[in-house]
């Protein structure tokens, strides 16, 4: 058995995500060799070398790779796949673009947002945004998988694995990249963040929103979230959206603020490690799924909290 | 230009879902079923995209059970011109979804494809990718905003971290995301005019494609409950308690 793992990084860096895929591939046993793509990738790959247990680190660049176009990650990961049981994907959103491409390429059912490796061949994936677990067997020669990497503690440092260079494929004549606008903010990602603090509908305008949870989130290094109710009024824009249609997250802390806890939120927050209501109706639903309940008026709390995290 | 948009039937997103004590699935008995929220997306963007003389006509395919023709009708009261159920009762992968789409589009020659980015019952994110693979078209996942330019969809797609617009040339398989639009409410003389638009029922049959599962499901379970905590008087005592939890 050999596993071949997708790295994860922003040119510089690598993500943790790529050492928690690490950690799911130890699941099926075997070798395992990570694939840096992009381009000018040399240090991000240093990186993945220096992960325990990484036999051999492939690096590819071109620039399409770098804008990770799916038609040219996919077309060169499925030519590399040839050598490798199976491909281990992080989740992201650029691996969610590619990874399935990789199954077609290969005709083979994709294992999508694996949380548990149970054996080779086994495999547990959340449902209904988590609201059902389903372990899947799959009797497929090559598996192809992507991985929900919160679900998955990133492996150690120590390795260090030899470097090779493969050459990217051509670039195909039927897309183009036209611009990016990544957010530049001091925050994190809704979906990387360890911390999230979030907003329902209680909080009565879009001013309020910002008003009330950009200190707190600013305080705490964390992602600002919001509820669908929260949305749909305009208070925050979609992209906030914490559940079920929106982003499903699991930070170690999630704080619901004036968030009543409709089933559809509820499944998008409730694998988070810990998690905090504040509401002021004592019955509130989200009250059944938080570690810790304040019932109060956020108006008057929120001073009081900002307060005692000094 | 004519699209095609997928539709599938789901367990409506505001429906609490119970996992069924012999765990061989979700319970979908006499429970509320609606169009997937990412799909009605797809139809009114196609909608959209007729009513701006930009496509001429926009075909709604379902692949499901009988009760799925439900489903088409609501894309035709949207918008759609008219539906193609391919029925089954059985559970179809999204490999074997894409390999009966493409069998579909071979003989309606679309010039773009609209479909969700994922059902949010099986929640894999896959097809829309996987048939973008098969047919050997460009693809452009999680759009947030289409646009159509001499033969060439313009899409603004929702990535970790931001946005990125790409051009894809048509034919082109395009994603939903749920910022793209928002779905109008049915009108009374919609819903009356959809019941006489044309809907052909079809078999899988009908196209040649092997739709045996390749995933055998062991079992499906309920995740673990979590269990209510604790109420905390006020701010001081919450802060206390999330710093010894070591989250603070």
């Amino acid at each position: 058995m050999s596993v071949l793992v997708i790295a994860d990084h922003d040119g510089t860096h690598l993500r943790d995500t790529t050492h928690k895929t690490v950690t799911a591939a130890q699941g099926l046993g075997g070798d395992i060799d990570i694939l840096v793509y992009g381009d000018r990738v040399a240090a991000v790959a240093a990186q993945a070398a220096a992960i325990a247990g990484v036999r051999k680190v492939i690096t590819a660049e071109s620039a399409e790779l770098k804008q990770e176009l799916a038609e040219a990650v996919s077309a060169l990961v499925a030519g590399l796949a040839a050598g490798y049981d199976a491909v281990a994907v992080p989740a992201s959103s650029a691996g969610k673009n590619f990874a399935p491409r990789v199954a077609a390429l290969l005709d083979v059912s994709l294992l999508s947002d694996v949380i548990e490796v149970v054996d080779g061949n086994t495999f547990v994936r959340p449902i209904y945004a988590g609201n059902a677990l389903e372990t899947v067997q799959t009797s497929e020669a090559k598996k192809v998988l992507t991985v929900r990497t919160t679900a998955f503690k990133a492996a150690g440092e120590g390795g260090s694995a030899a470097i090779e260079s493969t050459p990217a494929p051509a670039a195909s004549a039927k897309v183009r990249f036209i611009s990016e606008e990544k957010v530049v903010s001091d925050r994190p990602e809704l979906g990387a963040a360890k911390i999230i603090v979030s907003g329902g509908r209680a909080l009565g305008s879009a001013e309020e929103f910002q008003a009330v949870l950009d200190p707190l989130a600013a305080k705490l290094g964390a992602a600002v979230g919001a509820s669908r109710a929260a949305v749909d009024a305009g208070y925050a824009p979609n992209d906030y959206q914490v559940g079920q249609t929106g982003k499903v997250v699991a930070p170690d802390l999630y704080i619901a603020i004036g968030i009543s806890g409709a089933i559809q939120h509820l499944a998008g927050m409730k694998d988070s490690k810990v998690i905090v209501a504040i509401n002021k109706d004592p019955e509130a639903p989200i009250f059944s799924v938080a570690d810790y309940g304040l019932v109060g008026d956020y108006k008057t709390v929120l001073p009081e909290l900002m307060k005692a995290l000094g | 230009m004519k699209l095609l948009v997928p539709v599938k039937r789901v367990l409506d997103y505001n429906v609490k879902v119970r996992v069924k004590a012999d765990q061989s699935g979700v319970d979908l008995a006499n429970v509320k079923m609606s169009m997937n929220p990412f799909d009605e997306i797809a139809v009114e963007e196609a909608t959209r995209l007729k009513e701006k003389g930009i496509a001429t006509e926009v075909v709604a395919v379902s692949i499901g059970p009988a009760q799925a023709r439900d489903t088409i009708v609501t894309a035709l009261t949207i918008g759609a011109d008219r539906g193609i159920l391919i029925q089954t009762d059985q559970d179809v992968e999204p490999l074997a979804v894409a390999k009966l789409l493409k069998a579909v589009i071979e003989q309606e020659q679309p010039d773009l494809v609209i479909m969700g980015k994922q059902a949010i019952d099986g929640d894999n994110n896959a097809t829309g990718q996987i048939l973008a693979t098969l047919l050997d078209w460009p693809q452009a996942t999680f759009a947030s905003k289409v646009v159509i330019v001499d033969g060439e969809a313009q899409v603004t797609r929702e990535v970790d971290g931001g946005l990125q617009t790409i051009g894809v040339k048509l034919p082109a398989v395009i994603t939903t995301d749920l910022r793209l639009n928002e779905p109008r409410y049915a009108s009374l003389p919609n819903i009356m005019k959809a019941k006489k638009k044309p809907l052909d029922v079809k078999t899988v049959a009908d196209y040649g494609v092997d739709v045996t599962p390749r995933l055998k499901v062991v079992k499906v379970t309920e995740p673990a409950k979590r269990q209510a905590g604790i109420k905390v008087a006020d701010a001081a005592e919450l802060v206390a308690n999330l710093k010894t939890a070591g989250v603070l």
